[in-house]
């Protein structure tokens, strides 16, 4: 014991950060990491070195631990597993007291798991696969302001997915003739239309201008078909203080919901679901950015952490991914993501990349959204790997289509309704999806057009975040 | 126009066998049904009048179609919706909900604006119907 306490540098490990018989406790937050150390480190060390660097430790021995309960602060590397197939990477899992993280705050808790660790030097790559958030810690977060139940109450739409586009193209447009874009497809049947992440208040439209436009399309909208709309009006900006005032706007203006980008930050992110709360707006977020630490997978954060703590921070809507679309979305992985949104208890499934169970004790679902290169013609597809509870967004292929904009939403709206009736009725739509939309297609010009244009569309690109070959082992 | 609220409203109106089908899909999932109807289909009237209570106990889907008939021959002319609920924790709210019979003409719906300072304006979503008393809208 002696030893430990001796000025000068000694292993991670011989300090207490690697403790192979630690049995995680009920309240201890818990992740793995896939870890990739440099050569000649052992695997438990450097396990125990990122235990050590994300909590108590420093690079050398010091005397002022001993002040402390030192060994309650210390996270504990319990468990290192190889990963199967991959030379030199392991999974770490380390048990965090919960006692090291600020209640209800995504910065305190990201700042030591992600904070300085992910730059150590005796690592050459680090990744954090996933998370075990215990309910005593899940209960100090809001919470998704309103979550699915209350957003389908509020919107009055039942029993299949949600409908949307983004207006096209993304820059450029005046007020004027981007609130066209949106009356367009609300009219033909969209549910909502959407701000792109980077519309903010520019000089072709500021945010004023756009939010007017944008609210007499809406209107119209409903006027037209009864049925209630919404435009997610993007608030992102420079400071809170211009994201409040636009948001305060938007309110005013009786805008059912509001957006914000992932690059706001996490506070900002949390600030924002707690004013959606209070004024009974939803929040809608779009993922800007994740893909620079998502998407390797030797490095950087899975993004069912990402998802996660969104949903902790309090997000209505967040995008999760398409599967079938133009972005990146191993199939698993994609499912994987959309149970952690969703799912009241999550079990572990290797699959999945789910390392641990997550209880979320009664937190409200986040809808996911899947947008980006999917159209009418993938409707059973999209159905059968991302289920009802999600919003389907069609910018292209709304917009794109050759009779009009209005022409494009019946398309992909009659395409969906099919679909949820085919399946309601015990038919294999999975098997049957493109006899299902044919047969639909008789009955709706615009769906016969839209299957013409784009019915043989895919993206079958190899995703580059995959389930390992051989399951990964699961930790409890 | 056509007023599109409801799952199913941009397919044909369901034949009795299509509405019984979807009957049986929520009572196989364990979902009562209930059947309501209005003549004020503004979209925020969440509160159409109930035609007796949810059929919680009903495990047959002709007798879902029964009730809906029994409307449709009270009410031939209002909007009348066929609602499953899901009473599982977690979810506690409606799981699926269509029109099963509408007035042979929509009138719609007329926007009105009220100009405001700053270029903004109110906006009111009035249903033509609703000039006229209940029960003579349609």
């Amino acid at each position: 014991m002696t030893e430990r306490w001796n000025a000068g540098v000694i292993p991670y490990a011989e300090m207490g950060y690697w403790e192979p018989d630690y049995e995680p406790k009920p309240s201890d937050i818990l992740c793995a990491f896939r870890i990739t150390p440099q050569p000649g480190v052992p695997p438990e060390e450097a396990g125990a070195a990122v235990a050590g660097e994300s909590s108590t430790a420093t690079w050398t021995v010091v005397w002022t631990d001993r002040l402390t309960d030192h060994e309650h602060y210390q996270a504990k590397c319990y468990r290192v597993d190889p990963v199967p197939g991959v030379e030199g990477q392991f999974i770490a899992y380390i048990a965090y007291d919960i006692d090291l993280f600020e209640e209800g705050s995504i910065a305190n808790l990201t700042s030591s798991i992600i904070g300085n660790v992910f730059g150590f030097k005796a690592l050459l790559a680090l990744r954090l696969e996933d998370m075990r958030i215990p309910p005593h810690y899940t209960k100090t977060f809001q919470g998704p302001a309103h979550g699915i139940v209350m957003e389908r109450e509020y919107l009055n739409k039942y029993g299949r997915p949600l409908l949307g586009a983004t207006t096209k193209p993304k820059l450029g447009l005046s007020a004027r003739n981007y609130g066209r874009v949106v009356y367009e497809a609300l009219r033909g049947g969209l549910d909502f239309t959407k701000d792109d992440e980077n519309i903010n208040s520019q000089p072709f439209m500021r945010w004023h201008d756009r939010f007017l436009h944008c609210m007499e399309a809406v209107n119209r909208a409903e006027a037209e078909t009864g049925e209630i709309k919404g435009h997610y009006l993007n608030v992102t900006a420079a400071t809170m203080e211009d994201m409040y005032e636009r948001a305060a706007f938007a309110s005013e203006l009786g805008s059912v919901i509001v957006m914000i980008d992932l690059t706001v930050g996490y506070t900002a992110i949390q600030s924002m679901a707690k004013w959606a709360r209070a004024n009974g707006v939803l929040l809608h977020l779009h993922r800007a950015g994740h893909g620079t630490y998502t998407r390797q997978k030797n490095h950087g954060v899975s993004f069912r952490v990402i998802a996660k703590w969104m949903r902790l921070a309090g997000v209505d809507h967040i995008h999760a991914g398409t599967v079938v679309g133009k972005l990146e979305g191993d199939p698993n992985m994609v499912a994987g993501y959309y149970d952690t949104l969703r799912l009241d208890h999550v079990q572990p499934d290797p699959l999945k990349g789910l390392y641990f169970e997550q209880d979320w004790a009664s937190m409200p679902g986040c809808m996911p959204v899947a947008s980006g290169g999917i159209h009418a013609g993938q409707m059973h597809q999209l159905l059968h790997y991302l289920g009802e509870d999600v919003v389907l967004q069609f910018g292209g292929g709304t917009i794109g289509h050759p009779m009009g904009i209005a022409a494009g939403a019946a398309a992909n709206r009659v395409a969906l309704e099919a679909m949820i009736k085919a399946r309601n009725e015990g038919r294999d739509f999975m098997r049957e999806g493109e006899d299902i939309l044919k047969a639909a297609a008789k009955r709706s010009h615009e769906l016969d057009v839209a299957l013409a244009t784009w019915g043989d569309i895919t993206f079958n690109y190899a995703s580059t975040d995959t389930p390992d070959v051989v399951q990964t082992p699961v930790s409890v | 126009m056509r007023i599109t609220q409801g799952t199913f409203a941009y397919l044909p109106d369901f034949t009795d066998e299509e509405i019984t089908q979807q009957a049986q899909y929520a009572i196989d999932n364990g979902w009562p049904l209930s059947v309501e109807f209005t003549d004020d289909p503004h979209p925020r009237n969440n509160y159409w009048e109930m035609w007796g209570l949810p059929m919680f106990d009903l495990t047959d889907a002709a007798g879902v179609l029964y009730e809906v008939n029994e409307c449709r021959k009270a009410y031939p002319s209002h909007y009348i919706k066929l609602n499953a609920y899901d009473a599982h924790y977690g979810r506690q709210t409606t799981a699926l909900s269509f029109i099963v019979n509408r007035p042979a003409v929509e009138p719609g719906f007329r926007l009105d604006r009220q100009g405001g300072p700053g270029r903004q304006v109110r906006y009111t979503i009035h249903p033509y119907a609703l000039d006229k008393p209940k029960g003579d809208r349609y």
